[in-house]
């Protein structure tokens, strides 16, 4: 996978399993980017062929919903859907 | 995208459906829209991740199947588009809510069963998959008079009793 790196502060493994037509997602994004924290972003959308399955596999295996954004912190919290209080809290913690 | 955010406000308050007042976040699922018409050849949902075969994506074709029952439960569809008229008018807010689409199984177990011919009427019941208009005829309409989508999003809702 080719993961987009935005360099921030250290506050965990932060991935975030976006679409890019997706409001909220972009409303997830622009919450990680005000927060300043580094993470990896990955658009669903924009992957084909087995990059694509995989991804799915692996957003599926977190939230079994499939849906989006999915937020994975620290390989072991799951966020779905755009949650500010709850983001906010757990990258305090992370 | 301005004059087709121009023309979905229109046409969803005169069919009684209101977008979401915040303009600019309105704006950019319409964008996502036309990315998404451009990318597929047809609407598909902009928070949904399609599967680029038209078939199986009716149901995330918007206005989408889950559009109204969203509007009930959440004041919002799922893409936050379309909210109520308490969410136009500020009185609630809206946010991110839990995805109604069945699963990929469920969903082919569901397209697999057939209406029952109980009823003894000389014509099938068509119903919109989007709005719940409903009509008697041999065939959907070509628009639905009420919401506009189109017939592709008919399902035959009560099969004619065989003569």
């Amino acid at each position: 996978m080719t993961a987009v790196h935005i360099p921030g502060k250290k506050s965990g493994h932060i991935m975030l399993f976006a679409l890019s037509t997706c409001g909220w997602c972009q409303k997830t994004k622009k919450l990680l980017d005000d927060l300043g924290v580094e993470y990896y972003y990955e658009y669903v959308d924009h992957l084909h062929g087995d990059e694509r399955e995989r991804a799915i596999q692996e957003v599926a295996g977190w939230n079994p919903s499939g849906t989006f954004p999915t937020l994975v912190i620290n390989g072991e919290r799951c966020i779905v859907g755009y949650k500010d209080g709850e983001i906010r809290e757990a990258l305090s913690v992370a | 995208m301005d004059s087709l955010h121009k023309r979905l406000e229109q046409e969803a308050e005169s069919a009684g459906y209101h977008l979401n007042a915040d303009v600019q976040f309105t704006k950019g699922l319409v964008k996502s829209l036309l990315v998404n018409e451009r990318r597929y050849g047809y609407w598909a949902c902009p928070c949904r991740l399609a599967s680029g075969d038209k078939q199986e994506d009716l149901d995330i074709i918007c206005p989408c199947d889950y559009r109204d029952p969203d509007l009930n439960d959440y004041d919002a569809c799922y893409c936050a588009l379309y909210v109520s008229e308490a969410a136009r008018k500020g009185e609630k807010t809206v946010g991110s809510i839990p995805e109604r689409r069945p699963p990929p199984a469920e969903r082919q177990q569901r397209a697999q069963r057939q209406p029952g011919g109980m009823f003894g009427l000389s014509l099938p019941i068509w119903r919109c998959k989007v709005c719940g208009y409903l009509c008697a005829r041999e065939q959907p309409p070509e628009v639905c008079p009420i919401c506009k989508s189109k017939r592709d999003r008919f399902e035959r809702f009560i099969e004619a009793a065989r003569t």
